[in-house]
């Protein structure tokens, strides 16, 4: 229940954080901390508009999408203290819930029919499909680690045994930082600020999004940053008592918000066909925790 | 006697021209006026008078600074095979002609509409049914961009073949801007409103196109601008040049998402522009230049205040670059992407800036040196052709300007000169100019009847040449690299739509 609460809390201020890291960086001033969420409260106040070739699927998506993530945030624990709930697997049922959002979001922008929404549509795609090993190699490698599968279990016991489990959470959180990136499109994958529909990517789909429907899209962004950074945050937490782990929390979120405005200001986005391959760097530093994990089992003994 | 030779701005009597039949002026342009690479034709286009159309053409050759005039009288709705069949650098040219007289070119590739002014031949021609080059394939899709630009800046319209996210053919489609200015010039009978309207030609090219109509209009009333005019001409060009190429920086970063980059050369284009307004009271110096004479007349203060205003942006302005251009993530965005080679470059006649990061030497200021010359340019040439040769042409272009403002300063003639008495026009008269505006050469050319009554006033900006090379630059490219590409060359929509 904690969790779920501090994550709405961390989303109200994640993305402003961003944009003002960003404005501070390139010698602006920079809108107040909470502009994006006063923001997308405007967006809530107004109707949506829908154009005449859309479907149902198109009015549906946004909502889909936004309880998908609340769904998932329900699952993540805070160091001892667990999520809403909890069952064995909780970490398939996790990225498959998240998956059915993105699912729904891919096929409302194909369902405008605009050619820019379907090439939007198809690198999101690709590029979450390829993300997807990665954190399956991840979760599945510290599964193995604990002997549990569920993300409750697995982070509480995560850190019995050795110090050695610290330095997988640190390339559990370069890993878990870039997904973020990508599953939000932020940079180097996309350019979240650029005006040209041709080099989007999350940006494109929801063009024909607007009022109401817009502002849940743009709040599920926000909860998915603070979804992502929670992740970060239970691989370090262990069984620190909840003064301690709350205002951690906070920090945690509040560097994190901070590492992506700073990555966005001070890099160019990657050529789209790049990106492939960087996101397959990703799998392949999964496969090292993975590696690791079996030795420090010593299964490589036998 | 095929072509009539003459200098840059130098006034003729129209008469003077050379009228051949049109068997006759394909081959001359062909094989006696185009000879070589140094020839390149800078205009080509259709004078109605008397019932008939005379189809002008005029080459210019580099290497021995002189231009080429040589024309064939016709009819509407003529037939002819074209030149662009021949040499594809005519086929914006030819396209023209076609649709304002209705002349058909039997062997033109690309016989299509430019620009749909109100008195074209064929009324039937509308911007809605553009005949847009179309596939049809499962595997291919199109992507159409526009009318409306996503930063809301000019109208045009893109059409992409895509094979996913490659891009085997771009189609651009202009013509939404176009205001009638050829037209204009000759309805506005003012000197002032037609200064006024070739400041307005391109809102980004005030200087270059101020200053080529007034040293046409010069010439065709044989009036010699003094000095210090042809200095101040010489200043405002070359600092127009070091304010746009510092903004096309700028949103070149913008749009490979690097912020650093864009807010720095945003932040040290503002008092390049800014001095304008402090000499002319307009930051795209709108009023600067004026035919025969001058409002806002330069002054040592200026001239000590540009030192003062060069000198803060000289280091931040190296200062950033080498960031950039040691900045891996956007060297992999802009090296290899964009070729245009130079084979390319010289087959479909790319002018200017463009055409000479692919390595094309075409430049004015040293092939039609005119007014004030104390300098001796030399033309900076890149070889690759690729988007991040555009990017370091512009960078070693801005510091050479800056060489030569520093020059320009130092020879800083008597500002006290008397002022031109402007005669009028002369009367039949023919005055073709060229200046190298940042984009690449401009051309005026002008025409009057016997009473010296403007007749022609025939405009071309740059970007006619070079729309075409963005249109191949891309191709196999991917198509969210083409925000970058099109920054690259910067084309106006306006001057080419007029």
């Amino acid at each position: 229940m904690i969790s779920f609460i501090l994550m709405v809390v961390a989303s109200l201020f994640i993305s402003g954080i961003i944009v003002r890291t960003k404005s501070v960086t390139s010698g602006r001033k920079g809108p107040c901390i909470m502009q994006p969420m006063k923001d997308i409260v405007r967006l809530w106040k107004k109707g949506s508009v829908y154009s005449n070739t859309t479907s149902w699927v198109f009015r549906i998506a946004p909502t889909i999408y936004f309880s998908s993530i609340l769904m998932a945030m329900s699952m993540l624990p805070l160091g001892e203290s667990p999520g809403l709930f909890s069952f064995n697997g909780d970490f398939v049922f996790f990225a498959y819930v998240l998956a059915t959002g993105k699912f729904f979001n891919i096929i409302a922008a194909l369902d405008t029919g605009s050619s820019f929404e379907g090439m939007g549509a198809s690198r999101e795609a690709l590029f979450s499909m390829l993300a997807e090993p990665a954190f399956f190699i991840l979760m599945g490698s510290l599964g193995l680690l604990t002997g549990f599968t569920s993300f409750n279990s697995i982070f509480q016991a995560l850190h019995f045994g050795s110090y050695i489990t610290y330095a997988l959470g640190i390339i559990a959180t370069f890993i878990l930082l870039m997904l973020t990136m990508i599953e939000n499109s932020r940079m180097p994958i996309d350019d979240p600020k650029t005006h040209l529909e041709l080099t989007m990517i999350h940006e494109v789909m929801i063009l024909d999004n607007s009022g109401f429907d817009l502002g849940l899209i743009f709040q599920a962004t926000n909860l998915k940053f603070a979804l992502y950074g929670t992740l970060i945050v239970n691989m370090f937490l262990g069984n620190l008592p909840l003064y301690a782990t709350i205002p951690l929390f906070l920090a945690i979120q509040i560097l994190f918000g901070i590492s992506i405005g700073l990555i966005e200001s001070f890099m160019a986005r990657y050529r789209m066909s790049h990106n492939a391959q960087f996101i397959l760097i990703l799998s392949s530093l999964s496969i090292l925790v993975l590696f690791s994990v079996l030795m420090l089992l010593g299964k490589f003994n036998s | 006697m095929h072509a009539i030779t003459i200098k840059n701005y130098e006034r003729i009597v129209f008469a003077s021209i050379p009228t051949l039949p049109y068997e006759q002026f394909v081959p001359v342009i062909l094989e006696e006026l185009m000879v070589n690479d140094a020839c390149h034709c800078i205009n080509y286009f259709g004078y109605p008078h008397d019932g008939k159309i005379q189809l002008i053409c005029c080459i210019a050759n580099d290497n021995e600074h002189t231009i080429h005039v040589t024309s064939t009288i016709t009819m509407h709705g003529a037939t002819f095979p074209s030149l662009t069949a021949h040499r594809l650098s005519f086929h914006f040219f030819e396209r023209e002609i076609h649709e304002q007289f209705g002349i058909q070119f039997t062997d033109h590739p690309w016989l299509k509409p430019v620009r749909y002014a109100y008195n074209r031949a064929d009324e039937q021609q509308t911007i809605a049914n553009y005949p847009f080059y179309s596939i049809d394939s499962e595997e291919l899709h199109e992507v159409g961009v526009g009318p409306i630009h996503a930063g809301i800046i000019e109208p045009g319209h893109f059409r992409f073949l895509c094979n996913g996210e490659q891009i085997l053919h771009l189609e651009i489609q202009l013509g939404y801007q176009h205001r009638g200015m050829e037209q204009l010039f000759l309805d506005k009978t003012m000197l002032l409103q037609r200064a006024t309207l070739a400041e307005n030609i391109a809102g980004d090219t005030v200087i270059g196109h101020a200053s080529t109509f007034a040293r046409t209009w010069e010439s065709l009333c044989d009036t010699m601008a003094t000095p210090s005019l042809q200095f101040e001409r010489a200043l405002a060009l070359e600092h127009e040049r070091i304010a746009i190429h510092t903004g096309d920086l700028s949103a070149m970063c913008t749009d490979l998402a690097y912020q650093l980059g864009s807010s720095v050369f945003g932040r040290l284009r503002t008092p390049i522009i800014n001095y304008f307004q402090e000499w002319a009271g307009n930051r795209f110096a709108k009023g600067l230049i004026r035919p025969g004479k001058t409002n806002f007349p330069f002054s040592p203060s200026l001239s000590k205040r540009w030192h003062e205003v060069i000198d803060a942006f000289e280091p931040d302005f190296i200062e950033m670059y080498d960031t950039l251009s040691d900045l891996p993530s956007a060297l992999s965005r802009m090296e290899k992407t964009g070729i245009v080679n130079r084979e390319t470059a010289s087959t479909i006649g790319m002018v200017g800036m463009a055409a000479r990061a692919s390595g094309l030497k075409r430049d004015i200021r040293s092939s039609h040196p005119e007014g004030w010359t104390n300098i001796t340019h030399q033309p900076i040439i890149k070889k690759h052709g690729d988007v991040f040769s555009r990017v370091q042409i512009r960078k070693e272009e801005v510091l050479q300007s800056i060489g030569y403002i520093k020059q320009i300063l130092e020879y800083l003639p008597d500002t006290n000169d008397p002022i031109l008495e402007m005669q009028n026009p002369k009367p039949n008269s023919f005055v073709i100019g060229l200046t190298e505006g940042w984009r690449g050469e401009i051309c005026h050319c002008a025409i009057t009847d016997e009473t010296g009554n403007l007749q022609l006033y025939k405009i071309k900006d740059p970007s006619v040449h070079n729309w075409l090379a963005l249109a191949l630059s891309v191709r196999n490219n991917e198509i969210s690299d083409f925000p970058i590409c099109n920054k690259s060359f910067d084309l106006s929509y306006c001057g080419n739509d007029l």
